[in-house]
């Protein structure tokens, strides 16, 4: 156990998210929508949250080979991370522009692909970073002050 | 209880403690506790899902008796549409109306001419106050409730009018009251319901301080009084046409007749507590971005399926559809009319529809994030077999009520099995452990020489 100072009141949650699963897809979104709601989160705020966790979650099994949703709160603020292991985004700030996509076809099909994404995440967030190597996988951050 | 009426209540003296209900509950309202049912209060919404599916018939709708209506002296009829979907080759809904009027109301006035005005007062505020999309209906009572406990993010979505009941009640005393001269108070209005969540708006309306209806009437109640007299009321020679709904109005009693009538494309009408809550979740999600209007309704095939109805639902679904495509159409809502109505009521909420914070843990956020940390580790200890036995709906919702210092873990069959094993693990240890000099040949004690 790490040394905490003894006012810090917080907890992590995390989350496995499985490529190319859509039987499993958005449930991590769904818990965390109703772990905020018992924790009495103001609605307006929980349904940011909702909205930047189901968009990374998707992108997360659309996209990567796999990886991990984390959500820590406290009573200042979420913080929301989402990290995977590849393949990583070639041009960031291309990705991060309203209707680019690289969604390949069956995503399409599925009613996906929309390039609105990273857009709607950014737009949700109070702080956001976002952080990708090809070959390496991508780092995002997104932060909501309560 | 906190003064919270609910037309959805247990009769205690049926209710065998089996766990159906609570399993069934969306709100998860319901717990089993000393072998009886117990609807927390605050968490009911009224969808009657526990009506449907308690084998003892022990969840039951509370609704007025047919004399409460001559508290009044004089009396309205407020039918829902529903109530034409009961009878058997109904080929005019006069005979209904006029039915009703020789059961001892004073007048009657249909429940679908307030869906037409419910229809006209929401495309006028699509048209005038651009609401934020999709707008989600307010019709039905128990999906507000559900918005409120459940979906706190999307009641800015509920579309700002008052149910057809409100309407029809307010047009029906007023008119009665211009036209006998007789004073407002002096009427009483009933709706004739096919539903405990309306039953329940009466005492506890949604968006209005207080309702303009004054009692409701089951259709459970009301179908055999009023199908001895209907042939009656045929047999009459009755000249007077009492009908003034049009067919879109009429069609609000299945499941698409609020959406259709509302001449939009796009629209999503979806019945059945379950698959309305798939949606709502979907819309929370921001999916359904492209969506304009959602009609969602808890029962299933809409309000013909509400749990006072006499008929199976989906048989009185087929006979409205029957019946509307039979009858003739009415004259819809004049363009003046309407205006003088939009002059004379106020159809938007006048009052704010809260969210109903009923499963946060704590006020304080600190206090809650430690509760629920508590939560989480009694719940992984928990089986998760969510059999219900413990009398919570699932084994997260017993570490819940535990959390919140309703019950405790040995309230879990599997948890007390487990004790208990563990108890005679250490009988056994104990009894292989007797001292020395007592003979273990035997189970029978101590032996004495003789």
């Amino acid at each position: 156990m790490t040394v905490e100072s003894n006012e810090y009141i917080g907890m992590i949650h995390s989350y496995e998210i499985e490529a190319g699963n859509f039987t499993k897809a958005g449930e991590a979104a769904s818990s965390i929508k109703r772990l905020l709601r018992q924790l009495g989160v103001d609605a307006n705020v929980i349904r940011r949250v909702s909205i930047a966790a189901y968009e990374a979650e998707m992108n997360m099994v659309i996209h990567s080979i796999g990886g991990n949703i984390q959500i820590e709160i406290s009573p200042k603020a979420i913080v929301f991370k989402a990290v995977d292991e590849g393949p990583g985004i070639e041009d960031v700030n291309l990705a991060m522009e309203e209707g680019f996509s690289t969604a390949k076809e069956w995503a399409r099909e599925l009613g996906f692909g929309a390039g609105m994404g990273l857009p709607n995440i950014k737009r949700c967030s109070d702080e956001f970073h976002i952080q990708s190597e090809v070959g390496q996988g991508t780092y995002l951050e997104a932060k909501f002050i309560l | 209880m906190q003064g919270y009426y609910h037309s959805v209540t247990l009769d205690a003296d049926k209710c065998m403690g089996c766990t159906n209900c609570i399993k069934r509950c969306p709100t998860e309202a319901i717990r089993v506790r000393d072998g009886k049912a117990y609807i927390i209060a605050e968490r009911c919404i009224d969808c009657g899902e526990c009506i449907r599916v308690c084998p003892y018939h022990a969840k039951i709708a509370v609704t007025d008796p047919l004399d409460a209506i001559y508290d009044y002296k004089y009396k309205i009829a407020l039918p829902a549409p529903t109530l034409y979907g009961q009878f058997k080759d109904l080929t005019s809904i006069d005979s209904v109306l006029h039915g009703l009027k020789l059961l001892g109301f004073d007048d009657v006035f249909e429940v679908a001419r307030g869906a037409d005005f419910a229809t006209e007062f929401t495309k006028y505020q699509i048209k005038h106050t651009n609401p934020k999309r999709p707008i989600i209906s307010s019709s039905c009572p128990a999906v507000v409730r559900l918005v409120q406990v459940r979906f706190p993010e999307l009641i800015s979505n509920l579309a700002d009018v008052q149910s057809p009941m409100e309407i029809a009640a307010q047009i029906a005393k007023d008119n009665f009251s211009r036209e006998h001269g007789v004073d407002i108070e002096e009427i009483g209005a009933f709706f004739i319901t096919p539903c405990a969540a309306k039953a329940t708006s009466i005492r506890n309306p949604l968006g209005t301080e207080r309702s303009s209806v004054d009692g409701s009437i089951s259709i459970l109640d009301i179908y055999g009084p009023l199908s001895l007299v209907m042939n009656k009321a045929d047999n009459s020679c009755v000249t007077t046409s009492l009908r003034k709904s049009t067919l879109k109005g009429v069609g609000w009693a299945n499941s698409g007749g609020e959406g259709s009538s509302l001449d939009i494309d796009s629209y999503l009408s979806v019945d059945g507590i379950p698959n309305v809550i798939k949606v709502l979740e979907e819309i929370e999600n921001g999916k359904l971005s492209d969506l304009d209007f959602f009609e969602g309704l808890a029962c299933v095939g809409g309000c013909v399926g509400g749990p006072l109805v006499f008929e199976n639902n989906f048989v009185a679904q087929n006979r409205l559809r029957k019946l509307i495509s039979k009858i003739e159409d009415s004259e819809p809502i004049a363009h003046e009319e309407f205006k003088m109505a939009l002059e004379k009521y106020d159809w938007k909420f006048n009052k704010e529809i809260l969210p109903k914070p009923i499963m946060r843990l704590d006020d304080d956020i600190s206090s809650a994030i430690k509760k629920m940390e508590e939560l989480e580790r009694i719940y992984a200890d928990l089986p998760g077999l969510d059999c219900g036995s413990c009398g919570s709906p699932s084994c997260r919702a017993l570490a819940e009520d535990i959390v919140r210092g309703y019950t405790t873990e040995f309230d879990c069959i599997i948890k007390l099995r487990e004790k208990i094993r563990n108890l005679a693990r250490e009988f056994g240890e104990l009894s292989d452990n007797l001292p020395t000099g007592i003979d273990r040949s035997d189970t029978g004690g101590l032996k004495h020489e003789d």
